[in-house]
């Protein structure tokens, strides 16, 4: 069967606006465009890794509305309004998120590419507050593959994070 | 991605409008089944209904005992609703042994009703699938079949149903409300998602112009005596092999009603009703779950590579109901089969 994709249409482009690491931005996109590809092609903001495309690997994992979910099975004409935070956004200045620390302290990747995805899907493991053990942490994280398998110092870095925290969990 | 028009509608009656006048069109919600077999062009809507903005959002009390709960409402916000964890704790185990933690806080409960009943031929355009291009054959049959269905299979197609949540929901007996142009209809879980038969491009019985507005949960939960086992292939963000919804509803020593469906082995969540009547008034003892193993699995059928599925949902279903009658739940962050 044939897979082309062409337009018969000239292309409708869509306004939308999206709150990005804090700036509010008005963009005009083709309904097609996933949240990734706006923010790798559109905003220049290559931090957010295409790993799978599927939902399979977590590397496009973002910060949306607080929640962390798959950039790339996201249409990012649904999410008009959204506030997105990515990789990019979670250090302020020079100074490194706690998680970014604590991957740096723990050696918590080899090649870095699952890293932007690991370290966002960790600050929202951890706001949500529902892993206290290993295992938990483990089962939570499962969402995000790494090829070189750093799984171990990935859960030491957010063991890291957690035991440092004023609030610790009971 | 193919080309298409986008829409955003604001109410129920708008979205049915939008699908019944459109050219071929798809709603999107968390848009995780969706969107990923648009990137395969399996799916290649002309429009796309954008139903993320109507106000199907709540977990609310039915008046009978049970909980509605919105189409729209998050697999995470399900799982982890304090009303769903304490009296359909079931429920909640299920959804939280599907997926990952993103895919969760992206699906919707009614996309997940609706993710297609699939296969890996199906979602490679580059093979025959009578799913996606009807009359075309099925590759599955005399191909790699590890992951297709032991029961309830047609010479035209062996796919199975991926959903965990929907296993949970059918023993729960839950019953989907829709809406389309001819006003509400309520369908009982059971008759919800269909058999391949003849026509396994068609995966439930909702029309075409229909939408999921509500998922009802009857007021008994079994909230005692439950357990969701899920077989795979690695231990998290797997799909699974065989997986079995246990509920007992316990009257002293003896049965006095017990639930049971399977995930992973059929084209839709498999509910043997004949086979829970064998434990009513009974005793919890391996001797009859093994029975009502051996009647669920009565006409299963393996395909080659995935023989060993058979055995795997016998052992899986006495296991199931043993934890469900010791009250030891399978845990969904510890693994280990207990
Ligand atoms: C990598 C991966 C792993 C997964 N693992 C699991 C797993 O282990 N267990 C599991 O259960 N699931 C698993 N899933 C599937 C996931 O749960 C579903 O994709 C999700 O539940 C679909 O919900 P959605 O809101 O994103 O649906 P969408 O993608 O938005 O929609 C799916 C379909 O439903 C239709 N639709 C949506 N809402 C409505 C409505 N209210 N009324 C009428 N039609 C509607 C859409 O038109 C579309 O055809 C996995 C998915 C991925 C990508
Ligand atoms: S099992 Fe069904 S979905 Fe898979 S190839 Fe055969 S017809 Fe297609
Ligand atoms: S790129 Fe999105 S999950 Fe892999
Ligand atoms: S560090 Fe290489 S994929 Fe994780």
């Amino acid at each position: 069967m044939s897979i082309s994709v062409t337009a018969s249409a000239p292309v409708e482009r869509i306004a939308i606006s999206l709150t990005v690491n804090g700036e509010r931005r008005q963009l005009e996109i083709a309904p097609w465009t996933t949240l990734l590809d706006l923010l790798r092609e559109d905003l220049g903001l290559t931090g957010t890794k295409k790993g799978c495309d599927q939902g399979q690997c977590g590397a496009c994992t973002v910060l949306l509305d607080r929640k962390r979910v798959n950039s790339c099975l996201m249409l990012a004409v649904v999410k008009d309004g959204s506030d997105v935070t990515t990789i990019e956004g979670l250090s302020t200045g020079a100074v490194l998120h706690p998680l970014q620390q604590a991957f740096i302290d723990q050696d918590a990747f080899q090649c870095g590419y699952c890293t932007p995805g690991q370290i966002c899907s960790a600050v929202a493991l951890i706001q949500e507050g529902r892993a206290r053990t290993r295992e938990e942490i483990r089962e939570l994280m499962s969402g995000n593959l790494c090829r070189c398998g750093a799984y171990v110092n990935i859960v030491a870095a957010i063991e890291q994070v957690l035991a440092a925290r004023p609030e610790k969990q009971p | 991605m193919n080309r298409f028009s986008y829409v955003r509608v604001a109410s129920v009656a708008e979205a049915v409008r939008e699908i019944a006048s459109a050219p071929p069109a798809r709603f999107i919600a968390g848009g995780t089944n969706l969107v990923d077999l648009m990137k395969y062009n399996v799916e290649r809507p002309e429009r796309v209904i954008d139903i993320t903005r109507l106000p199907l959002t709540a977990i609310e009390e039915t008046g009978e005992g049970g909980l509605r709960i919105g189409a729209l409402v998050t697999n995470t916000e399900a799982a982890y609703d304090p009303r769903i964890e304490s009296r359909y704790p079931l429920l909640s185990s299920a959804i939280l042994a599907g997926a990952s933690p993103q895919l969760r806080n992206a699906a919707s409960v009614g996309g997940n009703l609706l993710q297609r009943t699939r296969c890996y031929y199906f979602y490679d355009v580059a093979t025959l699938c009578n799913k996606r291009e009807p009359g075309s054959g099925c590759p599955a049959i005399d191909g790699i079949n590890r992951i297709h269905a032991i029961l309830g299979a047609s010479p035209h197609c062996i796919a199975t149903h991926p959903s965990d949540m929907c296993v949970a929901l059918a023993a729960l007996e839950a019953v989907v409300r829709v809406t389309g142009p001819q006003g509400e209809r309520n369908i009982p879980f059971q008759d919800f998602h269909r058999l391949p038969g003849g026509m396994p491009e068609i995966d439930t019985n909702l029309a075409r112009d229909e939408i999921i507005t509500y998922i009802d949960l009857p007021s008994k939960g079994f909230a005692q005596n439950y357990t969701y086992l899920k077989l795979r292939d690695r231990l998290s963000y797997a799909f699974a092999l065989v997986s079995v919804a246990a509920a007992l509803e316990m009257d002293g020593e003896q049965i006095k009603e017990a639930r049971l469906a399977l995930g992973g082995v059929a084209h839709k969540p498999w509910r043997d009703i004949a086979a829970e009547a064998l434990l009513r008034g009974r005793e919890p003892s391996a001797k009859n779950f093994a029975a009502v193993a051996s009647k669920v699995l009565a006409d299963a059928k393996g395909y080659g590579s995935n023989d060993f599925k058979i055995d795997l949902a016998r052992r899986a279903i006495v296991r199931a109901l043993s934890q469900a009658a010791a009250r030891t739940p399978q845990s969904q962050t510890d693994k280990r089969i207990t």
